[in-house]
């Protein structure tokens, strides 16, 4: 198959399962799906399905046992592409300030220069950390810390951005406030970035396109382009769209359905 | 200064006669026991030429100061507990590191490690005079030996017990294993360290004692099992109260480096 340019990532028949002694445990059964660059695609499905599994195998950090990864047309190993990936809690670390957990992918691509010092002190900046830079993360809120393991992220510029249930660890509060921001934070850097995720609402207010997977062994159920008329599309505008129901309704039948 | 309320005075009050009614406890005990000892010595109750009594003790360590040989001892022994702690620490470290590296190597020794941990250290000082001879080297790995194994293996377990999520973090930002280790582990792990540490000094100076016992010229274990050959109470008993206060120092010099590090990270 023929990858054109504009496809940042390509997935064909991807298998995964989970071996111990007990027995094998199939994640994911023929996962196929492209995605074009700047695309914001929502992942959901029920509980335990092997959504993070996905994550994990984009990411690099499993290997599938059959079906291929392309990105930007080359093979997952072979590509230079960077892969941003946010994890379920922020994993500051304590023993090192705001600052320095930013850096900390820098400090092991060895890529501290002048220049990425400046961009990590520009974007802490932009996203309002800049007087926490010498705080111990234990002193900032759970948005704040969020957003400072964003930044970690963002600082290594990647083209691809993997969300593992990034905001599920935040009450519900911030996690409206934190899931706002950061997705606007994603359509202002233009970056493709797949989310993961149990909380439909989520998903509809932030994706371009939902991807809704079935029960274990995982395959792809249904996929649904999400169209919005507004003149503004941001996450908070979208929750008071008259479609947001209408979309929300409909993934909830599709995952309801097959139980 | 923010004018305190009644209620945080009061707690201030209470908390600081609670702070003074136990320090004052502690030195009370000390003296009494002082007091008892010296006095019951003198007025013959228990015999001073078995149990001595405080003021021989200090008046002995008067004149062993006189002429020098109970710096000799204490420095010695000083010396010897802190080099062989020096090496556990390093050595204990360096193979937490490497079972932590391997794991199937620390599958491998799991169960050597077990038994060379729970067999008694001091069985082993007879067999390292013979190997070693009776030197310093024969002391300083008698202390060593009673700590290293049991260090290594809490080590080790505090190593492997670091959040998997905090790993996958680094190898999501394209870190190795090597990168785990010293970014993750290793940092993770100083609280571990310390604690170790604060063990470790300890079985140290009981393992460099035994070593005196058997293999010494000098130090404060060669002072005791000597005085006891011959029968000079006031010594041994001295030798034990230096102990004491050796230990006493050498712990609250790693508390003082524990409150240093907790400053810094």
């Amino acid at each position: 198959m023929e990858s054109n340019a504009e496809q940042i990532l390509e997935l064909k028949s991807i298998y995964y399962a989970y071996h111990n002694m007990e027995g094998e445990t199939r994640a994911l059964t023929d996962i196929s799906f492209t995605m074009k660059e700047g695309e914001f695609v929502a992942i959901v499905g029920p509980s335990g399905c092997g959504k993070s599994t996905l994550l994990s195998i984009i990411s690099g950090l499993l290997t599938p046992e059959k079906g291929l990864i392309k990105i930007n047309g080359k093979y997952l190993r072979e590509s230079t592409t960077n892969i941003g990936y946010m994890l379920q809690h922020d994993q500051l670390f304590e023993w090192r300030t705001i600052y320095h957990n930013v850096i900390l992918g820098l400090e092991i691509q060895h890529m501290l220069t002048t220049k990425t010092k400046a961009k990590a002190h520009e974007l802490l900046d932009t996203y309002g950390l800049k007087q926490f830079e010498n705080a111990r993360p234990s002193e900032l809120s759970g948005g704040m810390r969020q957003r400072a393991a964003l930044v970690r992220t963002l600082v290594l510029e990647p083209d691809i951005l993997l969300l593992d249930e990034p905001f599920s660890a935040l009450d519900y509060q911030t996690r409206l406030r934190v899931g706002d921001d950061i997705g606007q934070i994603i359509k202002k850097e233009h970056k493709t970035a797949i989310l993961v995720t149990h909380d439909l609402s989520e998903a509809v207010s932030l994706a371009d396109r939902v991807i809704i997977l079935t029960p274990r062994p995982a395959s792809i159920q249904q996929t649904l382009p999400l169209i919005f008329h507004l003149e503004e599309d941001t996450p908070l505008n979208r929750r008071n769209a008259p479609e947001f129901k209408n979309y929300f309704n409909l993934i909830w039948k599709e995952i309801n359905g097959n139980e | 200064m923010n004018e305190l309320s009644v209620e945080q005075k009061n707690f201030l009050h209470i908390q600081k006669r609670h702070r003074r009614v136990v320090g004052v406890s502690r030195i009370l005990i000390l003296l009494s026991f002082l007091f008892i000892w010296e006095f019951t010595a003198n007025t013959g109750i228990i015999d001073s030429f078995i149990f001595s009594s405080p003021s021989k003790i200090a008046l002995c360590f008067w004149e062993l100061t006189a002429d020098g040989t109970i710096f000799l001892h204490i420095g010695v022994t000083l010396y010897e507990t802190i080099l062989s702690f020096l090496l556990v620490i390093g050595i204990s470290v360096l193979a937490a590191i490497l079972l932590w590296f391997s794991s199937k190597l620390s599958e491998i020794l799991d169960p050597y490690m077990v038994v060379l941990n729970s067999l008694p250290k001091s069985a082993l000082a007879p067999l390292l005079i013979v190997w070693l001879g009776a030197n310093r080297t024969t002391i300083i790995v008698a202390g060593m030996s009673v700590a290293i194994f049991g260090s290594i293996l809490s080590l080790y377990s505090s190593f492997s017990s670091v959040d998997p999520e905090k790993i996958k973090l680094i190898y999501t930002l394209q870190g190795n294993r090597f990168h785990a280790m010293t970014k993750v582990v290793l940092p993770s792990s100083l609280p571990a360290v310390i604690n170790i540490m604060k063990v470790n000094i300890g079985l140290c100076l009981v393992g460099v004692i035994i070593g005196e016992f058997l293999a010494a010229r000098n130090g404060l274990g060669y002072l005791i099992i000597y005085s006891s050959q011959v029968f000079k109470m006031d010594w041994l008993l001295l030798g034990i109260v230096l102990l004491c206060i050796m230990a006493m120092l050498l712990y609250a010099l790693i508390s003082l480096l524990e409150k240093w590090c907790s400053k810094r990270y």
